[in-house]
């Protein structure tokens, strides 16, 4: 997937855990206090929206790039302060929606022109116009399930387990709150730096985030 | 995670300028409101008693079904000439109905109709529940029903395909693409409040069911991205898809040559009168839901203005339907069409279109007052009229154009049966069979989409 996506526990197919071991940042810095299970990342609680979006934006400013907010709902602003602004799904829909629709008019025009033509009404056996609505409906079917599809792909969903659901308040991020994680495997990571970065951004609370 | 303090809910002031959701709401008050609906309230004595009636009607259903596939369609009122009866009738009724849903969801999304939020879960409910009625008829009237699956392309032993020449395979891929895209939005827009409620719910099965249905999700940015990307991408796609599904049940009925169904107004005039019949469905049940869960901070009269006035537009765009199949009638000059208006005014089936005339014509004109608008009871009894009225509508085009078309001698009259009725019926009990049980285990309002238009969830830049 060409889709910039680190949102899942083993970032591109590496076991989390080997990660850290490998990165000299951790090794050095928190090795001494932190032992088993690894970590995740950092996570921050913030009160609002308002917060969480300039949290995200200084963040990204202060050169973390494995970031990721959570919100009870849709917010623009904070997909784009944490860099993610682009996605492949439109492609995917049209391409769906090309296939589902050239598939339809070309299942009718095989059925009724080679594979079993029959004459009704002395109209000619490609009487394209009459095949217009399965081609619609076709398109449309085919480019509907591309769009779900290739989104709970894309979001690589269903996946029943994630690290974040262990951070205490989670559960509140389907309700008021509004949590931000930096990634231990963030090439910057330094888990005292994020730790200090969350608290002058003004976050409610700040707790690691175990694998 | 105690509950806020509920704020009292706006009453009103009854005038279009309401806010779309009460401004004391908050993203906590509102999750919990309607979550508790779901997870907390008590189900109540008149949950019960509503299910259980419905779910008798259901089985009237059920009996009538096992009765005509055992006996065969000769139980019905149907024969020729009249071989579309009540039968294919409904099958119009009901997928008219179901096109509010996805009119409210996807039109008045691209639209940004910020007021379609807290009515568009429901309405999207309503739309499956009563396409899944419609789809039902025209499988029973095939007469051999467990056959249907010949309907589809499929390759088969017999060497032969579908005549996709026919207006009635057209109907096949629109109605069957219908129900699944409208299910597939349903759902897309069910998964974060599944995760609502897999996070709220207490019990361990609870959680377990509604954590299975969530997938997962965790309301993190990037999936919201995408997930907005792809609601938006369906909601396109569903906007043409609900305005064709309409057209092409009217293309059954327009590329015939029965005087009184070949006419070229039907596919606007058949789409109109779907979302007519479908928002006359939405205030008939949203006005006593809201009023029995309490809801009026969520669906507000803004909501009722709202809704009157679409009821009005396509009432009217209706009535210039049926001014210009009278008007074509006379002016084609063909002696059997002007037959066909005379004997719909004047012949044995008249008083059906006087009442077609005085329920769908007349009674909206009521809404242009802001007074009856903001009356509900008027409101719940016009949509009933409506509702009744559009059913009258399809009994005038299936029956009294069939009953007498080009010769006398293949003239004919028609009478439901008491299993005509009792199929009706049943539908009728199966649909709220399926809004009852919806109510009580799913959010009937998008709780993530409240979220959104909540003063508080707006990002000062």
């Amino acid at each position: 997937m060409a889709e910039d996506d680190r949102d899942r526990p083993s970032g591109d197919g590496r076991d989390d855990a080997e990660l850290l071991r490998v990165s000299p940042t951790f090794t050095h810095s928190h090795a001494h206090h932190r032992h088993e299970p690894p970590l995740y990342g950092v996570m921050a609680e913030f009160e609002g929206p308002n917060e969480l979006v300039a949290a995200a934006r200084q963040t990204y400013e202060a050169g973390y790039r494995r970031i990721n907010g959570y919100s009870p709902y849709p917010i623009e602003e904070l997909s784009e302060a944490i860099g993610f602004t682009h996605t492949s799904l439109p492609l995917i829909v049209f391409i769906g929606g090309l296939l589902g629709g050239l598939g339809g008019f070309f299942m009718q025009y095989w059925i009724e022109v080679i594979d079993y033509p029959l004459n009704v009404g002395g109209k000619p056996f490609n009487s394209w116009p009459a095949f217009i609505p399965i081609t619609f409906e076709c398109t449309v079917l085919v480019a509907a399930f591309s769009a779900v599809l290739g989104m709970l792909v894309l979001n690589k969903l269903p996946q029943p387990y994630h690290p974040v659901f262990n951070a205490p308040n989670f559960a509140l991020a389907t309700r008021d709150r509004f949590f931000l994680v930096v990634e231990a495997n963030d090439p910057k990571f330094d888990h005292a730096s994020v730790v200090s970065l969350f608290r002058n951004l003004g976050a409610h609370d700040v707790v690691d985030v175990e694998v | 995670m105690a509950d806020e303090p509920q704020k009292p809910y706006m009453e009103g002031p009854m005038h279009s300028t309401s806010p779309v959701i009460d401004p004391g709401l908050t993203f906590a008050s509102v999750t919990d409101k309607i979550s508790s609906i779901v997870l907390k309230r008590k189900t109540s004595l008149a949950w019960f008693f509503g299910f259980a009636i419905s779910f008798i009607l259901f089985q009237l259903m059920l009996l009538a079904i096992t009765n005509l596939v055992f006996v065969g369609i000769g139980l019905w009122g149907v024969n020729i000439p009249i071989a579309w009866g009540i039968d294919i009738l409904n099958f119009v009724w009901w997928i008219g109905i179901g096109h509010a849903g996805t009119l409210i969801s996807a039109i008045l999304l691209l639209l940004r109709q910020r007021w379609r939020t807290s009515i568009n879960r429901f309405a999207e409910a309503m739309t499956l529940f009563a396409v899944a009625q419609a789809g039902m008829y025209p499988i029973f009237h095939l007469g051999r029903p467990w056959l249907a699956y010949w309907l589809f392309p499929y390759p088969n032993t017999m060497g032969i395909w579908p005549q996709f020449r026919s207006p009635l395979m057209w109907d096949v891929f629109a109605v069957s693409t219908y129900a699944t895209v409208s299910a597939m939005f349903w759902f897309v827009g069910l998964i974060p409040d599944f995760a609502t409620l897999r996070d709220r719910a207490r019990s361990k099965p609870f959680q377990m069911i509604y954590g299975l249905l969530a997938m997962g999700w965790r309301g993190s940015a990037r999936h919201w991205h995408r997930y907005e990307m792809a609601y938006l991408l369906l909601a396109g796609l569903a906007t043409p898809l609900v305005l064709s599904v309409h057209t092409i049940v009217s293309f059954d009925f327009a590329v015939g040559i029965v005087p009184g169904w070949h006419a070229t107004v039907f596919p606007p005039y058949f789409v109109a009168g779907a979302i007519y019949a479908g928002f006359a469905m939405v205030l008939l049940l949203t006005i006593p839901l809201r009023k029995f869960y309490g809801l009026e901070g969520f669906i507000t009269m803004r909501h009722m203005h709202n809704m009157a006035k679409v009821m009005l537009a396509t009432g009217l765009i209706v009535g210039y339907g049926y001014i210009m199949e009278a008007f074509f009638g006379w002016y084609s000059g063909n002696k059997y069409e002007r037959y066909m208006i005379w004997n719909r005014m004047h012949g044995p089936y008249h008083l059906y279109y006087w009442s077609l005339i005085l329920c769908n014509i007349v009674t909206p004109q009521f809404l242009w007052s802001k007074k009856i608008r903001s009356n509900l009871v008027a409101l719940w009894i016009i949509s009933f009229i409506v509702s009744i009225g559009m059913w009258l509508e399809r009994f005038v085009i299936v029956v009294t154009s069939l009953h007498r078309d080009f010769l006398p001698s293949s003239w004919g009259m028609y009478q439901p049966t008491m299993w005509d009725w009792s199929m009706f019926v049943g539908t009728i009990g199966f649909f709220f069979t399926l809004l009852f049980l919806f109510i009580r285990f799913l959010p009937m309002i998008s709780i993530f989409e409240m979220r959104t238009i909540l003063p508080e969830a707006e990002v000062e830049e």
